[in-house]
């Protein structure tokens, strides 16, 4: 399923306890996220204006193709290349809401367990602390020196705040989510 | 005209709180009326959490919102992903009803719900729009002789159907908020590009995400300028940190100064270096802040 992937980049968790789903499921949902890809004419302005397609194999045109034909999208590195610069969707001349269709798969392969560890640690540090970057002792130290508060006004500084944000995530599933996604490392799965 | 509250988000805060200091410092010397927005988190973060999972991304993010609600203020952002994430949210949050009443059955279990009734801005576009150029320049003590490269950032301006603020292939108004400081903007080639750190590409995929960097700042350097100046912190990092990563993997050291805008303003209002933390940057700012201080 991921031979596209180089390996031990992304991991698959389909050993994981998770509901098993066949392509077809799969690529209705990832239709049903961006219907206005099956506008696509493969015209290239996109990836003409594609900045991280100057630098890396991303090609957004034919990811949009893929996207329209097969649920194997979900799988393609190239999904992760995309900055979300929008200036593929601001250029589009039928209008394709390109950003957003990219965002909209990369919900469904993380919906389906497709994630990169780096994101899962990221999405960690966001439920441990209500931040994605937290604080450290190197910018406790700074932030005395300049002289700001050690810990800024933001749930780092008031308990109560940050089980707010713990609520809401756990509410909505965000745990369980990361959960679906694994608990391994990138790289310490046969891919 | 309404009060507004400064959201801080993570980068600002946690890595460069010298953008924060700078802020701060500018807000009280032009008189704004802004105070903290006490218990705010993660905006969070549109590149990453918007595409992991929507409802739990707008849920956090109409909780920040809902924060200053409750204060009846506007809420400011002085980053980039910062003003995409909640301004976006905000417009969602509005407009559909659907997504509004879910996202308030979350909220409900911590005991507050989305009214819609404040906006969200970004300090660039404020100062231009609600401030002004001739009022920032009456303010002015130093008037900095600088060659400036602008860094727009591409969530400043893009998707321009949902940001108002005209042209995102031409923009000038940055440019002409550098300009008010006595500085000049200086064109260059791919001066609207991306930095390359957005949509996760930095936290995941290092080496591409550096590539794009590279380009960026290989362009920049060609233009002969004394810093760059950028409106994000999370292009902040990537410009400033990406220097010391791109030497250690390639060789090239590009020792360029970047400074968040608050940072430059509060030089051209009198503050000095450290005050704003421009000596606390990955890349070494010496040769850069000897300068400013000779002109001063």
């Amino acid at each position: 399923m991921l031979c596209s992937l180089k390996r031990g980049t992304l991991k698959n968790v389909s050993n994981m306890p998770t509901i098993p789903q066949d392509d077809a499921f799969v690529l209705n949902e990832v239709k049903n996220a961006c219907k206005n890809i099956f506008k696509c004419m493969q015209c290239g302005v996109c990836s003409g204006s594609c900045p991280s397609g100057r630098h890396t194999s991303l090609n957004i045109r034919k990811l949009v193709r893929k996207a329209a034909k097969t649920a194997d999208v979900l799988h393609d590195e190239q999904l992760w290349m995309c900055t979300t610069c929008y200036n593929c969707q601001e250029r589009c001349p039928r209008n394709i809401d390109i950003v957003d269709a990219v965002l909209m798969i990369r919900k469904v392969a993380v919906h389906e367990g497709i994630m990169h560890s780096e994101h899962r640690k990221v999405s960690e540090l966001l439920l441990e602390h209500g931040h994605a970057v937290p604080i450290d002792k190197d910018n406790r130290e700074k932030r005395i020196k300049l002289g700001l508060n050690e810990l800024p006004e933001t749930v780092h500084k008031y308990a109560e705040e940050l089980e707010e944000v713990k609520i809401l995530l756990t509410s909505c599933g965000f745990d369980r989510l990361l959960n679906r996604a694994g608990k391994k490392d990138a790289g310490s799965e046969e891919i | 005209m309404k009060g507004l509250t400064l959201f801080l988000g993570c980068v600002i805060p946690n890595r460069y709180p010298g953008i924060e200091m700078a802020t701060r410092l500018c807000l009280a010397k032009l008189n704004i009326d802004c105070t903290d927005l006490e218990g705010a988190s993660c905006c969070p973060a549109p590149g990453v959490f918007r595409s992991f999972d929507e409802p739990s991304w707008l849920a956090v993010a109409g909780r920040n919102i809902v924060l200053s609600e409750k204060l009846q203020r506007d809420i400011l952002t002085i980053c980039n992903g910062c003003f995409a994430s909640l301004a976006d949210a905000n417009h969602m949050l509005k407009s559909d009803p659907v997504l509004r009443e879910r996202t308030n059955e979350y909220l409900a279990k911590i005991g507050k719900e989305f009214k819609g009734n404040i906006e969200v801005r970004h300090i660039i576009e404020y100062l231009y729009r609600d401030i002004g150029t001739d009022i920032i320049r009456s303010h002015i003590e130093k008037p900095l002789k600088l060659r400036v490269a602008v860094h727009y950032g591409c969530h400043l301006l893009k998707p321009s159907k949902s940001r108002e603020l005209g042209d995102s292939n031409r923009p000038e108004f940055f440019d002409e908020l550098i300009e008010c400081l006595g500085a000049t903007s200086v064109d260059y080639p791919d001066k609207m590009e991306c930095c390359g750190a957005g949509g996760g590409v930095r936290s995941a995929l290092k080496d591409e995400s550096l590539k794009m960097a590279d380009h960026k700042l290989s362009r920049i350097k060609e233009a002969v300028i004394d810093c760059i100046v950028n409106a994000c912190p999370f292009c902040h990092m990537q410009l400033d940190a990406g220097q010391e990563e791109i030497k250690q993997r390639t060789g090239v050291d590009y020792n360029i100064p970047v400074l968040h805008y608050t940072q430059l303003m509060g030089l051209a209002l009198g503050f000095p270096p450290e005050a704003l933390g421009i000596d606390l940057n990955v890349t070494n700012n010496g040769k850069f802040i000897e300068k400013i201080e000779e002109m001063l």
